[in-house]
This record gives structure tokens, sequence and C-alpha cells, in this order.
């Protein structure tokens, strides 16, 4: 039907030059230009995924390699598989520069492209609390992976909000498990006293309920060191870590404040292995800087560094060698931690949109489709193997009520001399018995500041 | 010969001290008003509203507060960010305390919380002058940001220090909150400016405006013929602060709905004001809206143009856009050092006299 519609303005091939002569300029604009809607119309359904990136300002350094990763991973399915079911994905980018206002211009800008779009993830934790009310007002999932508001994990609570695999809560108690292991004991942190070094933002206030509740329980003493924006200038908290000589320094920075905090900290020689930072200030643009000295730093993880996976070998192959890339000088560095956490980004979010489109039995999913697909997305370690990548992270699993699924983290340490991250525990389980009560008590506060009857989960 | 005067006759004082006393100019802005009153509700989008028209209004306030303060009375503030500050922290205060408050008053509350606040910080200015009060601001900027870090009562005990705008509503109709419409909080953020626009303008010309313009100018000479410093300086400083709160208070509850000290309210906030009187024009009420337009809208622009018009890559482009907006900025001082509402002056000036300059 189309294809006349399409051939309409300008008539059939054989009698095509004497209805040019024929028709007016103005005749043949408007066919081409109606050729050109109704070919729109029709031409296929795309699925829309606008990506929030930011490869300019301060925290490009780490914004740049989370973003190839996101997007490497959209452009091989299309290239590899022809889309997500067969369905294209076309991907709308927007740089937000880490900067909540220009966030919100880009989801005003993004948010009705093509057949609208599908989810979002800021890879913002100010921005994330900006979308929250957005994004349930319009009806758009926010996938907030291992970032954004801690008690969004609560499904009841937050319809529209994801933030599996973990949060920042469960990252918190693990590093004092952690450290209490290294100690000995958790009954070992009695009297310890252990350094919060954070962004000075909704994001690096995060953990710090949790750590206080933490330090009651174990009877470490917590001390507070804020950096603020965008993080250059930290010459005066270490020089309180140098003074006050915590026994361990946890570490919630982003951008260019990991770099510059690991070189303080190279500078005061503080011990490395007792430096842990969260899983946003451990890759290798955070280390490298620091040289030979940021040897054995530790940052928390919930998956593996490194490109011996056989979906880099598929994203060389069909993406970097086959011109596609959004950035075709990142080749050489595929594997690093946070391009590796935008693979698992887009790969979590991707294999939502299929359980969506697959529940629904549909190749034309709305957004409120692929929220469902969230609720019940479901990748096991079988799965993720299936998918390229076996032994990456641990399966994972989101319902109802639960929108954080597992919440396991393991630490990486850094070896500078062989340039590379490797991940050296097992996965500790957080502890949930800490973090629910927590959870519970911040997502009802939302509710009634927001008139929001929790829903019932089944 | 398109500006021609010919043939309008003032033969009252009241005509001759009228706002606009040129009748083009009258019907021009006449126009505009009704245009943004009458037709763009009904066509304003989301994107419209939240990307373009809620912040332009809204740093248009902002800027009409900080020309009160420097263009007017000539004493240079960097505190413009913490003002912000205060006025949403305030607003957000005021919703969350008083939930039944009528969002109108909490806003005129806000803006008097502002007012006082920059009264207090406005009394050095009776001891240094110049460079050593854009310090003494500076200081003042710093100051509120970091007290909104520390005391965890201003956002309510919040996990993260993130403040959430409840939903509120005025006449029935939604103006805060994720599901307001936005034809409705563009009205009302276009009401609270306009008003307070023409507050500003007329406060200008009267006697508050000239004694301060008389202190801007020298503020020894201004004492020697009767002006007291004391009361014409804090008088700016509480007005500049007023509008100032107001518009931190938009910002935060009508436009972001959510804010943070640090990145919503940061010294950079304060510098994007000043530099938005400097480009429209110091001691100019249309340069405040004019520099507001400028900085906000075209970043916004030029990226657009180079992200869906010429397809360019958006983290290149957004280098690019940078880069044209320092060009532009240089380019338009040293058009007119006097900013854009002096060249839309003088393009007046060169209308009414075309095709026949002398």
């Amino acid at each position: 039907m189309h294809v006349r519609g399409k051939e309409g303005g300008i008539g059939p091939p054989d009698n095509i030059k004497e209805d040019i002569k024929d028709m007016k300029l103005k005749q043949l604009a408007l066919g081409l230009i109606a050729a050109v809607a109704i070919t729109g119309s029709a031409s296929a359904y795309e699925l829309t995924v606008p990506t929030m990136d930011y490869r300019t300002g301060p925290y490009a350094p780490n914004g740049i390699p989370f973003a190839n990763g996101f997007s490497d991973y959209f452009t091989l399915l299309n290239e590899r598989d022809g889309g997500i079911n067969g369905v294209r994905i076309k991907l709308v980018p927007c740089e937000t520069g880490y900067n909540t206002k220009k966030g919100v211009e880009c989801y005003e800008k993004t948010k009705k492209v093509g057949s609208g779009a599908l989810f979002y993830s800021p890879l913002s934790t100010g921005m994330t609390y900006q979308l929250i009310p957005k994004v349930t007002a319009d009806g758009i999932p926010l996938y907030t992976m291992g970032y954004g508001r801690t008690s969004a994990a609560n499904g009841k609570v937050f319809k529209w909000v994801f933030n599996v695999p973990l949060t920042y809560w469960d990252g918190a108690t693990v590093a004092v498990k952690y450290a209490g292991e290294k100690s000995g004991g958790m009954d070992k942190l009695k009297g310890k006293k252990i350094a919060l070094v954070y962004h000075n933002s909704a994001y690096g206030k995060e953990p710090i309920r949790t750590l206080q509740v933490l330090s009651k329980k174990f009877g470490f003493d917590l001390k507070l060191l804020p950096v603020d924006h965008p993080g250059q200038e930290q010459k005066a908290t270490w020089l309180q870590i140098r003074r006050d000589k915590p026994d361990w320094v946890f570490m919630w920075g982003w951008g260019v404040m990991n770099q510059v905090a690991i070189k303080e900290a190279a500078s005061i020689r503080f011990p490395m292995d007792h430096f842990v930072g969260v899983w946003w200030s451990g890759s290798e643009n955070d280390v490298l800087p620091a040289g030979i000295k940021a040897d054995g730093y530790k940052s928390l993880a919930f998956h593996a560094p490194g490109a011996d996976f056989p979906l880099h070998k598929d994203i060389l192959k069909y993406v970097y060698d086959g011109g596609k890339a959004v950035d075709p000088g990142f080749k050489a560095r595929v594997g690093e931690v946070l391009y590796n956490r935008g693979l698992i980004n887009a790969l979590w979010a991707s294999e939502a949109i299929r359980t969506g489109m697959n529940i629904h039995k549909t190749k034309e999913p709305t957004a409120a489709m692929v929220r469902d697909g969230f609720e019940a997305l479901d990748v096991s370690e079988d799965r993720l193997k299936e998918l390229g990548l076996p032994g990456f992270t641990f399966g994972v699993k989101v319902t109802c009520a639960n929108h954080k699924g597992p919440g396991k983290v393991a630490i990486q340490s850094w070896d500078a001399k062989a340039k590379k991250w490797s991940i050296v525990t097992k996965f500790y389980q957080p502890m949930d018995d800490v973090t629910g009560p927590l959870i519970a008590e911040d997502s009802a506060k939302y509710a009634k500041e927001n008139n929001i009857t929790p829903r019932t989960c089944k | 010969m398109f500006y021609r005067e010919a043939g309008q006759f003032k033969t009252t004082y009241k005509s001759d001290q009228a706002l606009f006393p040129i009748a083009q100019d009258r019907y021009f802005v006449i126009g505009v008003v009704l245009f943004a009153f009458l037709v763009i509700p009904f066509f304003i989008t989301d994107y419209w509203a939240n990307a373009l028209l809620l912040p332009f209004l809204i740093y248009a306030l902002a800027a009409i507060g900080l020309n009160i303060l420097t263009g007017y009375c000539g004493q240079l503030s960097l505190g413009t960010g913490g003002f912000l500050a205060v006025g949403a922290y305030a607003s957000y205060k005021l919703m969350t305390s008083f939930p039944e408050m009528n969002l109108i008053v909490v806003f005129l509350l806000s803006g008097l919380i502002t007012a006082l606040v920059g009264i207090f910080f406005g009394v050095p200015s009776l001891r240094i002058k110049g460079f050593y009060l854009a310090v003494a601001t500076l200081a003042s900027q710093f100051f509120i940001v970091w007290l909104f870090n520390k005391v965890p009562w201003f956002f309510n005990y919040s996990a993260t220090g993130q403040i959430s705008v409840p939903p509120r509503e005025i006449f029935g109709f939604l103006v805060t909150g994720p599901d307001a419409s936005p034809a409705i909080t563009y009205l009302f953020t276009l009401t609270l400016v306009s008003i307070f626009a023409l507050l500003a303008k007329n406060m200008a010309r009267g006697n508050v405006g000239r004694s301060w313009m008389a202190i801007r100018d020298m503020d020894i000479a201004a004492e020697i013929i009767g002006i007291r410093p004391l009361k014409t300086k804090l008088i700016a400083f509480a007005v500049s602060s007023f509008y100032i709160g107001i518009a931190g208070a938009l910002l935060f509850a009508v436009w972001l709905g959510s804010a943070e000290p640090t990145e919503a309210f940061g010294i950079d906030q304060s510098f994007l004001i000043l530099f938005m009187i400097i480009i429209g024009g110091l001691g100019s009420i249309l340069g405040s809206f004019m520099g507001a337009a400028f900085m906000v809208l075209m970043p916004i622009f030029l990226k657009n143009f180079m992200v869906d018009g010429l397809g360019l890559q958006p983290a290149f482009s957004e280098h690019v856009q940078i880069m044209l907006m320092g060009v532009l900025i240089i380019f338009f001082l040293i058009v007119e050092p006097h900013g854009l509402a002096r060249l839309w002056q003088i393009a007046k000036e060169k209308l009414r006299i075309w095709p026949f300059p002398y």
C-alpha cells in the first residue's frame, strides 16, 4: 500500500520523465514530502533508547567509557542480531555534562523522539532525584544501575524506578564487612576509625545513613569528609586524614575527584589496601595518574573487568571493525571497568526490553511494557553465558516488591605493574537486615510526601 | 521612518511621564505581553516550557534582581547563587511546614526571607566598596551553600540533602510537582515575572531608583545632596534579594522540582547571572531579559542547530558551543560595551531617522 503512495507523487517509473516535465516544481516537492512522510511513518518501528552521556566537563573521564560501552552494546545488537527480537534500536544521544539543568533539557527533548523513549539511564544520582517524579508522571521506566535513590529498591512505592543489581547501602555494608574481615572479625572493628571521603552531593551523601547505623552497631568511629564539586581541591581533606590516621578510608567519588584523591592518598603514604572506593571510584583512569603508588588500591565491584569475554570479541568485530562505533578511537580501551559497566547496563536493559516484548507478545513495545519487562527481569548466569559474558557477574532477578535485585558485591584490587584490575574476593552478601528497615523508612517518607499509596505485590 | 513620533503630542504631564512614551514602543510591548499570555499557553509543550521558557523567565527575574543592586545601585555582588538558594530553601521549608499555605504567599514570603538575608549581608557594603564588596558577597555565597549542606533541618533530614518539591495547587490548578501542566507553570511564572518586572521598571525611574543611581554614580556627591547611603544601599540589597529569592523559589519549585545546594546554586550561578546583566546591559530592565535570553536560550539554540540541523556528535557540538558562546560574548561586548539593551536603543535611533541619516 505504501509503495504506491511513495511513487504517487512521481508517477510510475516508465513515464517518469514526461511526468516531471508536466509537473510543476511545487507539485513535485509536495509529492516528495508525501512520499517521505508515508515511508517515514510506515518505515519500521524502532526501539527508542535515549543515551544521556557526558563526554564533556569534569566527569568526562568516567562518563566517556561508560557511554561507549552503553552505546556499543546496542549497536552490536543492531549489527549482529538485527536488534532485539528483530526490532532495530535507535539510540538518541544527548549530552548532559553531569549537570541536572542540562539533564532536564535532555529529558524533555528525547522523551517523545520516535515512538517515545523506552527507558532512561542518566548515570547521575542528582539527575535521578530530578527524574523520579517526572518519569512517574510520564510513565517511563528509570533504570539507575547501582546509583540513584537507594530506597527506590522498594518497588511498592517506586513503581517506575529500578536500581538492580545493587544499591549504595549494600555497598556500604559490604565495605564494612570487608574491613571487618581484614581486621580479623567484625568485633575487632570496635574503636577503629573509618573515614568517608565523599562527593558533596546527593550521590556522595547516600551511604552516610547506613554507615552511621553500622558505626553504632559495630562501635567504629565514623568521620565524614565532604569534597565539593568538581573535587580538584582536596589538600585539606587529606591533611585531616594524615592527622587523624583513620584505619580505613572509604570513598564515594566520581570524575576528576577520584584520581585526585588517590594521588593525595599516595602522597601522604596512606596504605592503599586500606583505601576502598565504591564501584564508581575504581576504574583505570582513576588509578593510572597516581602511577605505581596506586598499587593495591581497592574498590567495590559487581562485575568483572577485562576484554576476555566472547561478547567483547563480537563488539570488536561488528562494532569497531564494522566502523559503527560512536567513538572509534576507543578500540584499545574496550574492556575497561567502566566500559564493561556500560555494557552490563545496556545488557540488563535490553533484556528487560526483550522480556517486555515477550510478555506482551509485541514487536512494538511501549514504555509501560518495558517497565513490565524490568519487573520480570531474570538474567541468570546461564543466560549471561548465552549472551557472551560467562562468569561476568551474578544472576539477577527483579520482582514487583524488590527492584534492587540480589545486591552482591565483591572487592577488586589494582595491580599497578600489570595495569590491571582484578576481583580478589568472593561476592559478599549485603547486610539486608541493616538496609531493609532503612529502605522501608525512606520509601515510606517519599510515599507520604508525594501522596503515593504503596501498591500491593503478590 | 519606522519609528516616527511625528503627530504624537503629549498634552498632560501624565502622558509625558508614561512608562513607554512612544506609541510604537507601547503597542509593541503590549502586543508581546498579550501574545505571551494569550497565545503561547495554547501551544506550549513540555519541552518549550521546561527547557526554554521557564528557565528564561526565571533567570530574567533573577537578572532584574541583580541589575537593581549592581546595575542601578552600583554594588557588585557575587552572592546571587546563595540568594537563589535562600529563596529555594525558604519556599521548601514553608511548603512542607505549612501545606495549606497559599502558593503566592509562599513565594512572597520566600522573597521576604531572602530580603532579610540580603540586608544582613549588605551591611558591609557601607564600609567596603567595589571589588572588595564583591569578595564579601562571595563569602555569603559560600557560607549559604555550606549552611544548606551542613544543617539537616533545612532539608528536612532527608538522606541525601536533596530537597524535592511537594505537589501544590493554586485555584485548583497544579503548579508544582511533576503532574503540573506546562501551560499552568508557564502562566504562573509569567504572571509573577511580569508583575515584578513592571514594579522594577517603575521603581527604577522613581525616587528610590534615582537615589540608587546617585549612589552608583558618585556616592560622596549623593551623600552631600542628602541621600542617606545606609538606607539607600540596604534598600537596594533588600529589593534585589527579594527578586532573587522569588526567582530561586520558582527555579526550585516550579522548574527543577528538586535541587541540591552545591550544584543548583553554586558559584557558577552567580557568575552566570552577572554575565547576563553585563551582556544584557547594566541598569536596564529590558537588558535583564535580553541577557537572560542570550545566556539561557543561545546555548540550547546552538546545540539544537548543530546536533539536529548539522548532525554533529553531541559531545563535539557541546565543545563547539562553549567556544561559540565565548566568541559571541566577546563580539557583542566589542560591538557595544554597554550591552544588548544599548544596542537596541541605537537601533531604535537609527530606525527613527532612516532613510535619511544625518
